[in-house]
């Protein structure tokens, strides 16, 4: 499954948050966005998914849904959104309950999930109990449960310490290796962009356009071990970003 | 600071000259710690020196009896057996009229809570009748309700559903709004956002809203039972006050302390159960 995003013109309160913004994400590619803090990254993102109404523009979808997909567009938050009040199976459970699976079914994907992403001990831990990383391991356990097509993920790294992001991108990798889910992946943090993305592309400052797309065609399994020349590539995004990034610091910011 | 590089130095830039002294300790305080016997001692003093004022003559008769003689009171009241009329009679009230009260008004604050029609309708109107006092309007209720138990369970259900109404409303408009957006990105319908998301969300709000809709009830108990009770707490109170007899009204108004410690007690038991998941 395709997704497009068609010219999207988005306002808040009459300032230009993003400006004619067109891009794919192909089948089975991780596409990063990137840009300075303020440039409509999140909003883009909500707009993807549906959460948000462009004022101008379109995000559309092609091609069927793969088999048995329960939630074809499915996000991975940078806060985790777990229910505090539910353990972490109950957590995964949630998003199952309302499609009418047979409980004995149900309990098979939580079991299935959480032994995919290493959970199977934590099944019964409230969220406070885990750690930021554990956290994140369970909202991705949760996305994985209703088999989505493309992942919509909202700096999933970004509350995390450096080690624990580390460990997490290798998950990430590994999960993306087995299965080549598509993904939107919006940051800040270049390394990661660098280290997951097959296509960056970097947004301006508000108002939010494409500034550059930049391609890496380094598979990502190799990544982590060629780490040495990746990093001309992340000083090239820099460059791109550095100026739009150091305005983007001095602005007033009105807009939520 | 000397580098020795010859010498075994366990930790880095540690200099062994110079007078050494302990940093001074200024963290403390600010922390409560949990002192389970002092309340009952506490209440215990009180009662001691109360009863020995009594005695010595130091604290009239007339302005403040003995403990004892209002334990007195209520051994005396325990005995006719009139302490299970007057309680059965008052807990009746209390219970239906909170009951009633809070479900109403858990009802009118998630509708307020969820609809911004409600919303724009309902809340004004709460807000102006939230601070009429319900005793005053005791003559309307009676002839609403009747002079029976009626005006006195509808004088705690008003006085508890608006407590109640403002605690949901808060507590829904307070609920996270990515945990809402999540529900929503995965396509969860919306009574199950409301049910799995939203009320778990707002029930802290709502428990600390039952404990101060608890205390207004105990409250109104006496200010309902003022008019054609026959027995009750309150009414007990009310005819005590009237013959100044002082012991039985000490030993009423130590009823409904010991009730109002019991719901506390109770509510303290339920936010435990379902708020188990706070830090």
């Amino acid at each position: 499954m395709q997704l497009l995003l068609r010219n999207i013109t988005h306002h808040y309160g009459g300032r230009t948050v993003l400006d004619d913004i067109s891009l794919t994400v192909d089948d089975g590619e991780i596409v990063c966005i990137v840009g300075p803090s303020g440039c409509g990254k999140s909003t883009l993102l909500r707009i993807a998914g549906g959460l948000e109404k462009p004022d101008q523009g379109q995000a559309l979808l092609s091609g069927p849904a793969p088999e048995g997909s329960l939630n074809p567009l499915t996000y991975i938050f940078q806060d985790f959104a777990l229910l505090p009040w539910r353990s972490v199976e109950g957590n995964v459970s949630l998003v199952l309950e309302d499609h009418g699976i047979a409980a004995a079914e149900r309990k098979a994907i939580i079991a299935d999930v959480l032994a995919r992403t290493n959970l199977s001990d934590f099944a019964k831990a409230l969220p406070r109990q885990l750690s930021g990383g554990m956290k994140q391991r369970v909202a991705i356990a949760r996305a994985l449960a209703v088999k989505p097509a493309i992942m919509l993920m909202d700096e999933p790294l970004s509350a995390l310490d450096s080690q624990t992001r580390e460990l997490l991108m290798d998950d990430l990798v590994a999960l993306w290796t087995r299965e080549r889910f598509s993904a939107c992946y919006v940051t800040h943090n270049l390394n990661e962009a660098v280290r997951l993305g097959s296509r960056i592309i970097v947004l301006s400052r508000r108002p939010g356009r494409i500034r550059d797309v930049v391609e890496i065609d380094m598979p990502l399994a190799e990544r982590a071990d060629r780490l040495a020349e990746l990093e001309p590539l992340q000083r090239r995004v820099w460059e791109i970003m550095r100026e739009e990034a150091r305005e983007a610091d001095r602005e007033i910011s009105d807009v939520a | 600071m000397s580098h020795d590089t010859t010498r075994d130095v366990p930790a880095a830039g540690v200099s062994e000259t110079g007078n050494q002294r302990p940093v001074p300790f200024r963290g403390g305080g600010f922390v409560h710690r949990s002192l389970g016997p002092v309340a009952p001692i506490v209440f215990l003093v009180i009662l001691a020196i109360w009863e020995l004022g009594s005695r010595s003559g130091f604290i009239s008769a007339i302005a403040l009896p003995a403990p004892s003689e209002a334990f007195g009171a209520l051994v005396d009241l325990f005995q006719t057996g009139m302490l299970w009329k007057h309680l059965g009679a008052s807990l009746y009230r209390l219970i239906v009229g909170w009951t009633l009260g809070s479900l109403l008004g858990i009802a009118v604050g998630l509708f307020i809570g969820l609809f911004s029609l409600a919303r724009a309708g309902l809340l004004p109107l709460v807000s102006a009748l939230f601070p009429v006092p319900k005793i005053a309007l005791l003559p309307l209720f009676i002839i609403w309700f009747g002079i029976g138990e009626g005006s006195k369970v509808a004088t705690i259900l008003f006085g508890t559903f608006f407590p109640t109404v403002i605690a949901t409303y808060g507590g829904v408009d307070n609920v996270d709004r990515n945990l809402i957006r999540m529900g929503q990105s995965f396509g969860l319908s919306w009574l199950s956002i409301v049910r799995k998301i939203i009320v778990p969300g707002a029930m802290p709000a709502i428990l600390s809203g039952f404990r101060i809709s608890a205390s207004i009830a105990i409250v109104l108990l006496v200010a309902a039972e003022m008019i054609g009770a026959e027995f009750g707490v309150g009414a007990y109170i009310l005819m005590a006050g009237a013959l100044f007899a002082l012991d039985q009204l000490i030993a009423g108004v130590a009823l409904l302390s010991v009730i109002g410690l019991i719901i506390a007690w109770l509510i303290g038991k339920l936010e435990k159960r379902l708020l188990s998941w706070r830090t």
